[in-house]
């Protein structure tokens, strides 16, 4: 760094990278964020993409985004608007400028700003003066042409030599926030091992950018944001999706089972699909089925031959399920299906987030059909969560649903590493090898669970089905055996809230106003009910991750406060379940359906609309 | 296969409590007497066999049998076997299906479980008719047949199993008439030792809504002549002194009578069921009545792998180079950091 660099501290700081699906905005974005988290922030990530592969270049539509939000201390949101905004092309500029902080800086690649490119994202003149951006801190970087130029001796192409902007303006960012160049280096030697003069080129154009931030004044001071106060242990970097399938796999070695998954490819739930794939090395058996209903089928007849069983999908997908869902709750047979929401109906908006499909969760079958419901709340809890439905699906013998969405599968944060010893024990009920002749839906009599006999033991020969049954397993039409089986399919799940813990709450202990949200929302409201308590507003928050059943403390803690807000990205569906089953209280509502998160700005404002309107 | 005890069993050892409930009359009893004697003579210790259905009178195939079983839900089945044989390769898994299940519902999971050539032994018992949901036609009924949904004949044409199966990269098919029990425990007994899907397509009597559907060809008076046991091996002669046989006229088959018109014993083609080019195989499949005769027995049996045992081999191959052995070790793979 320069000498006569002037240096800020700052608490916290949200930097958008941004430009064409082509430009590499995402592992731009990764290696920031990688590079912050080992340096020993707190952040939180949100790529948000287009659903098109290839949009047409240059266009609005076709812009890849990439936010971090890093900070000294616990960041729970990708935050609101960025202080930097990197832009790639004007596109950026016309998809991002409401979402730069007043007088934040602007970076963007002057040389992309032709005539050609400003009219495809609708510009006449300068974007700058047309957003009214004048007044921000903005730096017309010639970044094509400096690549071309750091480059033009090491003989590529002049496409490859263009690929390696997103490296320039990273270089850029770096100086901005006096960071190492060395993770990063080291990840191109390591991705292009076997082409030497490609890892070359980017890390020639890294170094450029950085060198080019400090000769410039522009970029004056630097900003420097100290590492956060965390627990102490191992650390890594995980987004959503693969800390949903880890999870599960710590469940099935936990358990002493194997693992199967049967899926079929649905943005934004694949990634799941693909983790398991890579993790032969663990002997998972993963099957890219040939259709959702297939997916969970293959799952369904994994788990009757005795292996722990997953299926992962997106809303659409969900609905395809649906039946097949049923028939794991009247066979009794313990599955995992996960549900990354995504904005709907039908096929909506596939890339973007929404918490719509609690209903169809909760309710989307045929008949009497009840089934665990739970709901991860940040990228990393994801584990947690797999891990717990696993959990409940073996030894409550059910169907378990687990909502998590796009924005946490796409999200990443850091994440301490757990040890698998410290994981709760996992006790399938096998069926006793002795007790013959074995009566398939004969029940424990704590949890309701029937025992689980894997074909292949000698002597637990059965048959199980989705036609109604006896206590034997003789197919009955008998309508107070019905009623019976009915009610006890539907107890054994009620009784789940005896295996789980306690909702807790954050804030106020009691007082005015308790915001109530479930699943990905959580960061958003706590950082917004975090702010809004420190401005001495008597506020609370209580996040579910338990849905169905409940946690049984839940009306003790309503009881305590004297209005209740459910916050959801839906229109009321979290509100109409609790009325249905806390009636004694009144909900207010705080709804967005905008294929987005909350913005703890919004929170904030209808909170206190709801804290002021008496 | 197998560890446990494998004593002599008989066909009574597969029966379950389960009163059979199909109406009196109904093909399926003999399926379920033909599968059950084939099972006794297959030396597999019992509780290695699991039978999973879908949907439709066949389907309730699995409470009959004294095995592990699973009744599932409407053409699924395919899709259930297949994580059931994947999941544990050491099952003798067989579906049970219909001509609904199979081929209409279930469609897309019959042709892909057959693509991936997962071993499981599929009876798909066609009668050309919807019976549990009271006679309506099935992707299997002839063009213009009169049921509930086509009063005024159907205007579909039929699927042909053989044909489905073998466009599917179908490596195992064959075709019993549902009273022939000794041919049908025969074929059960050679597609459960086959490697990979075998398909078996019963001709099946639903007595109440399409009844005697195949008595052209399967009438005890009249299948001499015009139907073909086809055996690996063995010239394809038919007819009740085995007087007519199959040869190649140009790219067809042609039905003749060794020692006529200067046809001899030696035009007539020899089965070779275990020809990997399915050409002929799905001549003989396609074949109907009365241009030819219909084609039963083992009509292509070609081996392959099977995507269970690749599975298996690949998870091998992984684990072997890879230093992950548990989760820990996964969990610290990779970009970590301490924080002391």
């Amino acid at each position: 760094m320069a000498k006569d660099t002037k240096v800020v501290a700052r608490e916290e700081v949200v930097i958008r990278f941004s430009g064409d699906s082509g430009d590499g905005m995402q592992l731009t974005g990764t290696l920031f964020s990688d590079t912050a988290a080992l340096f020993g922030n707190d952040l939180t990530t949100f790529p948000d993409y287009p659903a098109e592969i290839r949009a047409p270049q240059g266009s609005v539509g076709g812009v890849s985004g990439f936010q971090v939000h890093l900070g000294h201390s616990e960041i729970d949101t990708p935050g609101d608007y960025a202080d930097v905004l990197v832009a790639m092309n004007p596109a950026a500029i016309k998809a991002n400028a409401g979402l730069v902080k007043q007088g934040g800086i602007i970076i963007y690649d002057k040389d992309n700003f032709t005539d050609k490119n400003l009219e495809k994202a609708g510009y006449v003149s300068d974007p700058i003066a047309e957003e009214k951006l004048e007044s921000y801190n903005i730096i017309a970087a010639p970044i094509s042409s400096m690549v071309k130029e750091a480059l033009k001796c090491y003989g590529l192409d002049p496409k490859s030599v263009l690929r390696t902007k997103n490296m320039f303006a990273l270089g850029m960012v770096y100086w901005l926030f006096d960071r190492k160049l060395k993770y990063t280096e080291q990840y191109f030697d390591k991705k292009f091992e076997k082409k030497p003069e490609i890892a070359e080129a980017n890390k020639v154009a890294l170094r450029a950018g950085y060198y080019y931030a400090e000769t410039i004044e522009a970029l004056n001071p630097v900003i420097k944001i100290e590492p956060a106060p965390i627990a102490k242990g191992n650390y890594r970097n995980i987004c959503g999706n693969v800390a949903t399938a880890w999870g599960f796999l710590a469940a099935a070695e936990k358990a002493g089972l194997e693992i199967f998954i049967g899926s079929y490819p649905i943005t934004p739930a694949t990634g799941i699909l693909e983790e398991f794939a890579a993790r032969k090395d663990l002997g998972v058996k993963s099957f890219q089925a040939e259709d959702e209903i297939a997916g969970i089928c293959s799952a369904l007849g994994a788990s009757f031959a005795g292996k722990l069983a997953i299926t992962s999908t997106s809303g659409p997908g969900l609905a395809l399920k649906s039946e097949a869902i049923g028939l794991g709750v009247m066979a009794e047979l313990p599955i995992v299906i996960v549900d990354v929401q995504r904005a709907g109906p039908s096929t909506g908006l596939p890339t973007k987030t929404e918490q719509a499909d609690l209903m169809q969760a909760l309710y989307g079958r045929n008949g009497e059909c009840p089934v665990v419901v739970l709901a991860a709340s940040t990228p990393s809890n994801c584990f947690q969560f797999a891990y717990e439905a696993a959990r409940i699906a073996v030894e409550h013998m059910t169907p378990v649903l687990l909502l998590t969405d796009g924005y946490l599968a796409n999200g990443c944060e850091p994440w301490r590493i757990p040890s698998m010893k410290d994981l709760q024990e996992i006790h399938p009920p096998f069926a006793n090898r002795n007790e013959i002749p074995f009566l398939p839906y004969k029940r424990d009599c704590d949890t309701l669970a029937r025992s689980w006999a894997i074909p292949g033991t000698p002597g637990l020969e059965h048959r199980i089905g989705g036609l109604e049954k006896t206590i034997k397993g003789t197919v009955s039409y008998v309508p107070e055996n019905h009623e019976m089986m009915v009610k006890l399919r539907a107890d054994k799940v009620a009784r789940v809230a005896e295996k789980i813990p306690d909702l807790k709450i954050t804030g106020e202990e009691s007082g005015d106003l308790l915001v109530v949200g479930w699943g990905g929302s959580r960061g958003y409201l706590i950082t917004a009910v975090r702010e809004l308590q420190s401005e001495g507003y008597k506020i609370g928050f209580v996040n579910f991750n338990y849905i169905n059943p409940l946690p049984k403390n839940v009306k003790e803690i309503f009881g305590k406060f004297r209005k209740i807000v459910v916050a959801e990205l839906n229109l009321g569906q979290f509100a109409g379940y609790l009325r249905m089953n806390l009636q004694e209280f009144r909900y207010e509502q705080i709804n967005k359906v905008q294929g987005s998160p909350f913005t703890t700005m919004e929170i904030k404002e209808a909170c206190l609309k709801i804290l002021e309107g008496e | 296969m197998a560890d446990t005890k494998t004593s002599q069993r008989t066909p009574k050892d597969f029966k379950s409590d389960q009163e059979v409930r199909w109406c009196p009359g109904c093909g399926d009893h003999a399926v379920l007497s033909a599968v059950q004697k084939a099972l006794s003579e297959l030396g597999i210790p019992k509780e290695k066999f699991a039978f999973i259905s879908g949907i439709g009178c066949s389907s309730r195939f699995p409470y009959y049998m004294d095995t592990y079983g699973f009744h599932g839900i409407h053409g699924r089945a395919s899709a259930i076997a297949s994580g059931v044989k994947i999941a544990n390769p050491e099952l003798s898994v067989w579906q049970i299906t219909g001509d609904g299940d199979a081929l209409a519902i279930g469609g897309n999971h019959f042709i892909h479980v057959i693509r991936r050539n997962i071993d499981i032994n599929i009876i798909l018992f066609n009668n050309e008719i919807y019976g549990l949901t009271k006679g309506q036609y099935s992707p299997t009924s002839e063009k213009g047949l009169v049921t509930k949904t086509s009063p005024y004949g159907t205007i579909e044409e039929p699927f042909s199993t053989g044909e489905l199966v073998i466009g599917a990269k179908g490596k195992f098919f064959a075709r019993t008439i549902d009273t022939n029990v000794t041919l049908s425990a025969r074929i059960y007994i050679e597609a459960a030792q086959h490697k990979g899907t075998s398909v078996i397509e019963v001709l099946q009597n639903c007595v109440i809504f399409n009844d005697g559907i195949h008595n052209t060809v399967a009438d005890r008076e009249v299948r001499d002549e015009r139907t073909i046991i086809l055996e690996h091996g063995k010239p394809m002669l038919f007819g009740k002194n085995a007087d007519k046989g199959l040869m190649l006229n140009g790219l067809k088959l042609k039905v003749v009578k060794p020692g006529e018109n200067g046809v001899s014993e030696k035009d007539i083609l020899i089965h070779d069921a275990h020809e990997p080019n399915p050409g002929i195989h799905y001549m003989l499949a396609n074949m109907r009545y009365p241009e030819y005769p219909v084609a039963l027995g083992v009509i292509r049996s070609v081996d392959g792998s099977t995507y269970e045992d690749d599975l298996a081999e690949q998870i091998k191959t992984v684990q072997k180079g890879s230093k992950i052995k548990r989760m820990d070790d996964l969990m610290l793979s990779g970009s970590t950091w301490k924080v002391e």
